[in-house]
């Protein structure tokens, strides 16, 4: 398939999708507070863009944020653990806790914690809960994974401690870290939103909250306005994470090298 | 350089070596031989430093310990890095930029990979990474070189080929080499000296010097003479079993 078939065909499918949408909530005159249309979903999108976007950067700085304070502590705990099995056996049943625990269950609690009017300190901390374990159950198997010949032959030269790490231990867990942070980009959006939709109204104002707000006025449009911006920041995130991962490991690993 | 009445015992109990005794002549090609299982590998580990004898002692002479250089089974190539980046490990690890220069290209063309320096170890067949591996071995000039089974995963004309190569960079450096193998025919084409193990745990049990001049040309291999070393050094494998 050309390549230009490969843009154009999800298109279609998408202007087929939305044009039938359109024609059908018309033609059933179906309630705008039951499915609007895509034009007035495309209006609202417009209009409210200015309140839209403010809610965006809320939960995008939390989500980013969230993401990041993720990764640094799911990295380092990880190398912790994979050189010390005392840390690993001592912590990791916590880290195990912290994520099979629901968010939305102690989201209350955390947010009875920093106070309702510090509302964005919580869902920082929920976020970064969510998103922390992926990042250390897989760069955990990354530093586990490497080559025991190559471990030898850094012996054979001895090479410190500190040339292991970094020219061995960290280049062997990278492609693992970054899937582990692939799937931190995803849940630490999700952990934003989910959070935000437990803490209610107090000081956030991010995208949960205008989506809550929009169906108590029932102003679907802005509702599926707030949506759409949702998963396009996903999938920004997945993009983003991707193409980083494509970068660093184009050169080398298997995943991406395309058969030539 | 020897190994005195050695031995190694795993933490698990195994004895892979008890009371091993084997001493290398400067310059000297020496395969050792043996059926899998008899601590071939673990004799190499010692001599590497990679694993510690629980009984008996190391002997290096005067000289002290040599540089060693490793070829293990697998080419244990960093995939994250380039030809050029894996040959020269050796000289990152231990921090003697200066001896690199040079020492890199002129080891990669000795195994016929001159212009592959800046190739990913993933675009190279099973051969190439082999050349690769030893040519890392060997950029730093050590006076000792283990093999580890290292032709063991390719094909016949493949090993025949890295066998001359590596039997040409031998005659020219004239480095101490210990090659851990599997195959008869290839202990008894490559060696001045065949050392055949077995047992458990592993002892010597036969010692066969191959004399034959080098240049060693492949129409060796057609000669009566090559045929008994080849059976004496079977002769030595029964008697393991």
């Amino acid at each position: 398939m050309s390549q230009l078939w490969r843009i154009l065909l999800p298109t279609l499918v998408g202007v087929l999708v939305l044009s039938a949408w359109e024609i059908a909530v018309r033609i059933l005159e179906v309630p705008i507070f039951v499915l609007p249309p895509p034009s007035a979903i495309a209006v609202s999108l417009v209009t409210d863009l200015p309140s839209l976007l403010d809610s965006l950067i809320f939960t995008l700085k939390i989500t980013v944020g969230a993401f990041l304070l993720a990764s640094v502590a799911g990295v380092s705990l990880a190398i912790l653990f994979a050189h010390s099995r005392l840390a690993e056996r001592a912590l990791m049943p916590y880290a195990v806790v912290i994520q099979v625990t629901p968010v939305v269950a102690i989201a209350p609690l955390v947010i009875l914690w920093t106070g309702l009017d510090n509302a964005w300190t919580a869902l920082f901390i929920l976020a970064t809960l969510v998103a922390f374990f992926p990042v250390l159950s897989s760069s955990l198997l990354g530093f586990r994974s490497v080559d025991r010949g190559l471990r030898n032959l850094f012996r054979l030269y001895g090479a410190n401690p500190w040339q292991v790490f970094w020219r061995l231990e960290l280049p062997s867990a990278l492609p693992h870290m970054l899937a582990g942070m692939k799937v931190a980009g995803g849940l630490a959006l999700i952990g934003a939103i989910v959070a935000e939709f437990v803490a209610g109204s107090g000081t956030a104002t991010g995208l949960a909250w205008r989506i809550v707000e929009s169906g108590n006025r029932l102003n679907m449009p802005r509702m599926f306005a707030a949506l759409l911006l949702l998963s396009g920041t996903g999938i920004l995130i997945h993009v983003a994470l991707s193409a980083l991962e494509y970068f660093l490991l184009r050169h080398w690993h298997e995943s991406k090298i395309r058969n030539d | 350089m020897r190994l005195d009445a050695v031995g190694k015992r795993f933490a698990n109990g195994y004895a892979a070596l008890e009371g091993f005794s084997l001493a290398l002549k400067p310059g000297q090609f020496t395969s050792l031989i043996g059926p899998s299982g008899c601590g071939k590998s673990t004799v190499l580990n010692l001599m590497a430093g990679l694993s510690h004898p629980t009984s008996g002692r190391l002997d290096w002479g005067q000289a002290g310990k040599p540089d060693i250089g490793f070829v293990f089974q697998e080419p244990t190539l960093m995939p994250w890095a380039t030809v050029a980046q894996n040959v020269a490990l050796p000289f990152t690890l231990t921090g003697r930029h200066a001896a690199m220069d040079g020492a890199c290209e002129e080891h990669l063309a000795k195994v016929g990979l001159a212009g592959f320096a800046d190739a990913y170890p993933r675009q190279l067949s099973g051969g190439m990474k082999m050349r690769a591996s030893i040519a890392r071995a060997l950029a730093s000039r050590p006076a000792l070189l283990l093999l580890d089974e290292p032709f063991g995963a390719l094909d016949e004309i493949t090993r025949f080929d890295l066998i001359d190569q590596l039997l040409a960079l031998w005659l020219g450096h004239n480095f101490t080499t210990l090659f851990v193998t599997h195959s008869i025919t290839e202990s008894v084409f490559m060696s001045q000296r065949v050392v055949v193990m077995g047992g458990k745990p592993g002892k010597v049990l036969a010692d066969i010097m191959i004399d034959e001049p080098y240049p060693r040309l492949p129409s060796l291999r057609a000669e009566a003479r090559y045929a008994a070393w080849c059976g004496e050094v079977l002769e030595g494998l029964r008697r393991a079993t």
